[in-house]
Order: C-alpha cells, then structure tokens, then sequence
C-alpha cells in the first residue's frame, strides 16, 4: 500500500492509502476534514474543491498518491480561529448559502477567483462558478458573496 | 419589530458552522465498528429473477454479509407503505402493489434494489457485489404512459398498469358550459420529468444497540418521525420507543428526501443481523435511479369562454407517471395537490379534472418542490396565453378580467379549495412595474437590431401549501395526519431551546423560528437554540415539505409561546404581588402595567426551577410547554412572474435577460431568508422550462444518469433576479403567513416559456414543451427558415 505525505492545514500528515484511493476519501475518512463534501462522482459538481498548492481543484478527482508531498488547504483550514475569513464572512453576510452542502467548494472556489481577480464582474463569477453547482441559491447572492468577498480579500492585503 | 424579530433581515445561525466545514451531514458520521453497504441494483427495466447467486460474493475480502429479498422476506418484513389513498372514480380504491424493499421474484425498473453488500469498507463491498451472480429473464418494458395503456402493453404489476382513474369537478356542468361557449382555446402539454438532485446524495446509518435492543436510523431525511413511524410500523415492526431516527444536518430535499425510502430500512434491519453499525452513502449515478422524480404529467386541456374572454369552464385530461412503485406520497400528487390549484386566481365557475395515475418500468415519481402545483401552474398559465390568442385579446387583459377581486375573499373554488385572501390586481401592477412592461416592445425592436429575438412572458400564479386540516387531508386519502409540534424548553437561566417536529435542510428554520421566539419573549437571538431532526429530542412532527414549517411549525411555536407566557405571567404576579391579568410582557422584563415595578425574563425563569418563592399551589415548577397545531385551512401564496428571454436564431439558445418576481408569501420574517427562497426556486422553474428533462429510452434505460448528460442550471446559465414581495396576510393564522419555499419553482416555468413562444411569435410557434432547449428552438427556426425560403 502506497504512503502519502502532505501538508494539510499547515499540519504534515501521511497515510497509508490503495492506488485507488482519491484525495477527498483521504481527507474525510482518513483525517476527518469532512468538511469537503462529494456531490457527484463525475466531476461536475465541486463540493470537493479544496486548495493543492494554492490553486482549486477538485479532489475527488485527484489521486491521494498525485497529492503526495503537496501543500493542502480545506474549508476547515480558512477561518482564523473563530474569525471567517473575508469569503466566508461575505457568503454569511449575503445569503450566499442554504443547506450548506455547496458551500465549502464555493468558497474554495471563490476564493482562489478572488487570489487571481481581486475584483471580478457578475460575468466572471459566473463563469468561473460553472463548476460548482448549487441546487438551493439559484446563484444570485452566491455572485453577490464572491464580489464582496473578493473586493474585502483585496481591501486586507 | 425589534433588530432581531420579526421583520427583520438577521443573518443567519446556522451559517459558521457551514462555512467552516463543520456541518455535520449523514456521511459525515461514523459509529465505531461500521461497516458498509453497497447495493447491487437492476441495470434492466423489467425482468424476472430467476437466480441471485452470492455464494462467490460471500468468499470475497472483507464481506460481513450478503442479504437478498428472499432474506428479508424469510424473516417476516414489509414493503415500503405508501401513505395516501386515491379512490376511483367508481369509489373503489386504487391499485396498491406490493413496493418490496429488496426485489422478489421481478425488478421494475431500472435500479430497482436486488442485494445488499455488507463489508469492512465500502470499496470491499463494491468489489465484492461484482461478484454477485444475477440471472435476469428480461421481460418486456413500459418505458413511456402511452406504452403503459395500449392494449396488451407488458403488465408491470398483476393488476395492470392503471394505478387509479380519478376525477374532480362537475361534469355535467361543464359540459353544459362548454355548448354555450362563445370560443374554446385548447392545449396539449407535457410536464417533463425531473431529477430532483439535492446536492447532498442520500445516505443512512443504521445502529443496532445489543445492549438495549434499541435501533438508530441516521438519515438524510426531510421528516425524521414519518420515517421512524412508516418504518417502524409498516417495514420493520419495531415499536417507536425502541426507534430513534436522526436526520442531523441535511443537504438539501426538494421534496426528494420526504419518502421512505428501501435502503433505510436495510440499513436498519441488518445492522441487528449482522451486529454491527451499517453504513449506506449514494453515489450520485445512483441517486439518479434510486430517489423519486418529479412532475411527469400529459395534459390536454380546453377552456371555454364568452365573447368577452371571460372564462366559463375548464376541463383538464392528465395522465400522471407512478413509475414502477408508489413512493410515499405519489398519488396525492397529480391529484389534491393539483387538480384542486386548476382554478387558479381566476373565477372559472366550473372545472373538471380527469387524472388517470399510470405505473411504468421507471423510478417511482413523487413530489418535487412545488408537488402538483407547478403542473397546474403551467398548464392554466399556458392555456391562458392561448386563450389571449384565440380570442384575439391582451394577455395582460384577459388575466386581469378573469381574476378573483380583492373584495372576493373568502373565494370558494369550483374545486374543493377555499382561498382566505390575495390581491392578484396588486401584485400584477408591481410585477409590470418592475419589469418596465411598458417599456417592452422598445427592447424587443433593439434587440431585433442586433439579430436576436426578445419576448416577455408573464404568469400569474396561486398555490396551496401548508397542508392542511388533519380532517380533511384524512377524508381525501391521507394515512397521516398534518398538524405540527412544538416543544418550547426555557432553561433557568433564561436562555431557551425550541424543539421542532419541522426539519431544516436549507431553509434558515435556526434563525428564522428563533426571531419568532426573541420577538415574543424579547430576549436576544443568541439565547435562543432550535433544535430538529432527532426523534429522541423533539415529541412528534410531520417533517418540512409543503412550505409548511412556517404556517404550521411556526404556528405551533406561537402556541406553545402563549402557554410559556402564560405560565411566566403567573410567576411573575405571584414575585410582583400583582395579579396576572396586570402582568405585561415587555421587552423582555415582565412589567406590572402602569408601574415601574418589573422582573427580567431570566429571574422568572429562575423562579420556576428554583421555587422558594413561588405560587406552589396553583402552578407547577418548571418552565417548558408543548404544542401541537392543526391547521385551519391551507394557505395561498401567490403572485406574478414575468420573464424576458433573448433567442439567437442561429443557434436555438435562449437566455434569460431579466426576470421579476413579485410574490405574496403573507407576512415575513426574514427577509433576507424569503429573498434567498425565491432565487432557488425560480432557478429549479428556469432550470425545468429551459435544461433539465429526465430521457428513458425504449426499453426503459435511463438516458440522462449522471450530470454530464442531465443539465443542471449553473451559475453562467442565469441571471441575477428582481425579487419583491408584495403581502396579504393569511387569515387563519396568528402570524399571518403563507409560505415561500416553492413559489419560485410555481410560478416561473410558464413565464419562461410564454416569453419563449413570444419571442418565436413570428414563426409561428403556439407551444412549446419544456425544457425548450436550443436544439428545439433552432428546429423550429430552421424549419420555419426553410419554409419561409420554398
């Protein structure tokens, strides 16, 4: 059985996993980070987005082994204590979450828009967010969220 | 209304702990010792069984236990219940077939359970159901209901594919109507089928206590105690007082998530077989053949009218896709949650409804945000803008000649329902303000500049929801009754804890049903916990489907408040040395009226746990009261939609360029909270006019089974909304409120396909079935092209 190693919200870990074994089962079965979610197993839906070295991606479309020796950051890893971080905070103050099962992909998604566009029109959010879907918001204040959560990202530089 | 009560826009509860990763859905829990579950299930529409060979399976690593339906049935358990029974036209009773939990003797449909795989993990237990040998006879399927009624079609149960054969209304009369008619405008339609798709997939743990004999259901369960009533009563036989069912945070329902479902009850039953913890999580190409679907009806519809295009009489003909089984609630769908709505907001005096409810080899159909609704919805809002063209009239003018005045209400229908209030005139005028109506043929003509075909399409819609009288839904079917409980716990430090049979997977129920309590008892929102979805906790409750858990739910918070207050008053009298009638409850301090002589809320509540001084004799200690509410009536919500749609002709694609939303849900909370309801409901109504449709092929494979090929709306396919309310209040409730989680999936689809059919007006177009995707629409403009160039 293959080990992998990484740094998973600042914290080294490893694990023995099969081949076969994704990185979002490594992180929710192995480490108990269930807060990145499976919504869909075809890689459409992006409840699993986390961070790999600083970029989104979805993890249950990567292989816990090609994640060996990356930097990993979940949903878990964003707040600061008990203080959201900007994306999260402007998803609370703008509705931009329902039942909750979305929402940490969203805002890992959001919030690696954010590191590359500090200031993203209503276009670019939308575009960006086509791989993540919701079924409860239908988008509205989630686009809302991810502006003001972008611009408040630039605002604390 | 103070900050945090009534009224107003308070940010919501149950936020950090979704934002911070640490919800806790079904999947998210682990008992210690679990094993998992996979099922193996049909790949085939419609077949006998004629062997299931686990004996390779067994041997494989990891397998605790293999169980089919012969083993369920060999130990003396039920099939799935179904709660509600439609009669005849005749007065007998419909066909009820067998629903076993785990197939015997046929499958029908596709993914139809057939074993179950217990194992160390749950890899172990896929790898190991491969290993299953599974002879199936393939019979041949009933893939469509005009497959399912033609003479000598394939019976998929032994009485026939006719589940009932129902009707509403005055026939008679509405014959008589329709030979004094001055038109008639008719419509065939179809209300395509949809995957419901909560983005949490389903999931159930079931925990089996040697010790106590007691069973835990975990489950991603829209209503907790139906579950551990249908199960434990019908499937399992296992009293309540050793069934607790928990449905801790769920990720969305959608109505998907109200049934029994068969792998509850495995779950359940084997985790005492096999004595250990079981764990079942969908994938989601699973979840698309394992939970119930939505909608699926065929209509043909006519109205007569006089030669003013004012409305005589409706009569509607549905055929209503079952699938294969009954879900929970399937028949009361296309019949009391929808032929009743075929009024509308209008003053039809006569409508007949003729509903035939038809079994095919497909998943079982049940409710779907909106439930019936959304079906009558379309059809009526449909046929009145053909009603507008047959007569040669405004759509504007003859929706607001035939709707039922303000001064109307109380407004019986010609269809059982009695409407208590609602200003249609009033939300039309907001709605065509704030969609510039006027200023419509402006933006048509500019966008035919730039090659593109604009129309504006409206509804004015009314729903039901709420349901209803315990009496009455039991006088029409019902197995259940549909009141709601409340359980109000003041601790003695003041602080409270609200345990409600209703259950949030979205809703905001956390923030919203603690406002009702700071509002009351005047203390902060931070003092206040809801607590839902665990039987062991809360006494009783129908669950939250319906848009029911304000109008019932928070009714029966409201009563379960007065008793508090009650209670505190006469407390407060006795510290005070006043009587209770002069005791006020202000600000959350109990005041003698018209002095400055007060207790805080939280020295009263200290009193009643802590009585050394106290009116012992007359009022026991403790501070915590329990309500039940039967609803008086269902409520109305409606309003008016109103869609703009741009077509570009060469590729079919339509986009949504506006949308105005201007609704009566009664009186709101949580503004901020109905805002959000309404986007997702329009999202799931643009969602069915414009992408999404469930495709079975001829022999009743599933086409669309996965999201690369069923189209769920994303971020890039719609707009931003302008959303308004505009309130009559309920009038037989104490908060005035109607209900707003389904509107949004009611009223939109016909306003997206009248803007549709607007916009193709120059080709001709009188209809078009949903979804009204760019492949029809290019068809349509193509051929119309070609035509044109002959």
């Amino acid at each position: 059985m293959p080990k992998v190693s990484m740094t998973v919200n600042g914290r080294a870990v490893s694990a023995d996993v099969e081949g076969r074994t994704l990185l979002v089962q490594v992180l929710r079965d192995k480490l108990a980070l269930t807060g990145t979610h499976v919504g869909c197993d075809t890689s459409q839906c992006g409840a699993c987005v986390v961070h790999v070295d600083g970029k989104s991606v979805k993890s249950c479309t990567v292989l816990a082994v090609q994640a060996d020796g990356a930097s990993v950051t979940t949903i878990e890893g964003l707040a600061k204590g008990n203080e959201l971080h900007p994306m999260q905070a402007a998803f609370k103050e703008h509705h931009g979450l329902q039942c909750g099962f979305c929402t940490p992909g969203m805002v890992m998604s959001a919030v690696d828009l954010a590191q590359r566009n500090p200031d993203p029109s209503e276009h670019d959010v939308r575009e960006w967010l086509e791989g993540n879907i919701c079924r409860c918001t239908g988008y509205h204040n989630i686009v809302k969220a991810v502006q003001a959560g972008a611009k408040a990202m630039a605002a604390a530089k | 209304m103070g900050a945090e009560g009534i009224g107003a826009a308070v940010r919501r509860k149950e936020d950090f702990r979704f934002l911070t990763g640490r919800g806790n859905y079904t999947d998210d829990i682990n008992r210690p010792g679990q094993t998992h579950a996979f099922i193996l299930r049909s790949q085939v529409a419609h077949a006998e069984i004629a062997k299931v060979d686990t004996a390779k399976a067994a041997m494989a690593p990891g397998v605790v236990a293999i169980f089919t339906g012969t083993d369920f049935a060999a130990d003396g358990k039920g099939g799935l219940p179904c709660g509600w029974l439609v009669k005849n036209k005749d007065g007998s009773n419909m066909q009820e077939p067998p629903h076993p939990v785990l197939a015997q003797g046929k499958v029908r449909h596709v993914g139809d359970p057939i074993a179950v795989v217990i194992a160390e993990t749950r890899e172990q237990a896929k790898d190991a159901a491969e290993l299953i040998e599974v002879d199936l006879k393939e019979l041949p399927a009933v893939a469509t209901m005009a497959e399912a009624v033609k003479p000598g079609a394939p019976k998929i149960h032994e009485g026939g594919n006719v589940c009932y054969d129902w009707h509403l209304g005055d026939k008679d009369a509405c014959e008589a109507a329709f030979k004094g008619a001055h038109k008639v405008a008719k419509i065939d339609l179809v209300n395509n089928r949809l995957v419901p798709n909560a983005m949490e997939p389903r999931a159930a743990i079931g925990d089996f206590d040697r010790a106590t004999g007691e069973y835990t259901l975990y489950t991603t369960s829209q209503n907790p105690h139906v579950i551990r009533l249908l199960m434990g009563a019908f499937v399992l036989q296992i009293p309540e007082s050793r069934l607790r069912v928990v449905a801790p945070d769920v990720g969305g329902g959608f109505g998907s998530k109200i049934y029994h479902y068969a792998e509850e009850a495995i779950v359940t039953w084997a985790s005492a077989k096999v004595g250990r913890p079981i764990k079942w999580t969908c994938e989601r190409s699973e979840s698309f053949m394992s939970d119930a679907h939505g909608r699926d009806h065929v209509s043909h519809a006519e109205m007569a009218m006089d030669k003013d295009g004012r409305f005589l009489a409706l009569r509607v003909k549905t055929d209503a896709n079952m699938g294969a089984y009954l879900s929970t609630f399937a028949p009361a769908i296309p019949t009391y949650l929808y032929a009743t709505l075929l009024a509308g907001v209008y003053t039809t005096p006569v409508v007949y409804a003729e509903v035939r409810a038809l079994f095919t080899n497909t998943l079982p159909v049940d409710a779907y945000r909106g439930a019936g609704r959304p079906e009558a919805t379309f059809l009526l809002e449909r046929l009145v803008d053909v009603c507008a063209a047959e007569m040669g009239m405004d759509r504007l003018e003859i929706r607001k000649r035939n709707f039922i005045p303000a001064n109307a209400f109380p407004y019986q229908t010609p269809v059982a329902l009695q409407y208590d209030s609602g200003d249609y005139q009033a939300t039309l005028a907001t709605a065509l303000k704030n969609s510039d109506w006027a200023g419509f043929e402006a933006r048509r003509a500019a966008a035919k500049k730039r090659g593109k075909l604009r129309g504006i399409g409206i509804s004015t819609y009314i729903e039901a929801c709420g349901i209803a009288p315990s009496a009455v839904v039991g006088s029409l079917g019902a197995r259940a009754g549909l009141y709601e409980c409340a359980n109000i716990r003041v601790h003695p430090t003041g602080s409270v804890t609200v345990f409600t049979g209703c259950h949030s997977h979205g809703q905001g129920h956390e923030t919203t049903y603690a406002q009702l309590v700071a509002d009351r008892l005047g203390i902060p929102l931070e003092q206040i916990e809801v607590s839902h979805g665990d039987t062991n906790k809360i006494p009783f409750g129908m669950g939250t489907y319906g848009s029911r858990s304000l109008a019932v739910g928070g009714t029966a918070i409201v009563k379960a408040l007065d008793k508090i207050v009650d209670k505190a008053k006469k407390i407060a009298a006795h510290l005070l040395e006043a009587a209770p009638a002069d005791i006020e409850l202000k600000d959350g301090k109990f005041v003698v009226a018209g002095t400055d002589k007060a207790k805080a809320f939280g020295e009263i509540s200290l009193a009643a746990y802590v009585p050394h001084n106290y009116p012992i004799d007359t009022v026991e200690p403790g501070l915590e009261e329990t309500a039940f509410y039967d609803p008086k009536n269902f409520t109305f919500p409606g309003g008016c939609h109103i869609c703009e749609v741009e077509i570009d002709p060469d590729t079919g694609v339509t986009k949504v360029v506006k949308f105005t939303a201007v609704d009566d849900v009664g009186r709101v909370i949580n503004p901020m909270i109905v805002e959000g309801q309404v986007h997702g409901g329009l999202a799931q109504g643009i969602g069915q006019a414009l992408l999404e449709t469930c495709v079975y092929d001829d022999k009743g494979q599933l086409r669309s089974g996965s999201y690369m090929d069923y189209t769920m709306p994303r971020a890039d396919d719609l707009p931003s909304f302008d959303v308004a309310t505009q309130i009559t209040l309920c009038t037989h409730n104490p908060l005035g409120v109607k209900g707003v989680g389904e509107v949004g999936a009611i009223g939109s689809p016909p306003a997206v396909i009248n803007a549709v059919v607007d916009a193709l007006k120059e080709w001709g177009v009188r209809h078009i079935d949903m979804p009204a995707t760019p492949q029809k629409i290019w068809g349509i403009i193509n051929s119309g092209r070609q035509a044109a160039a002959e």
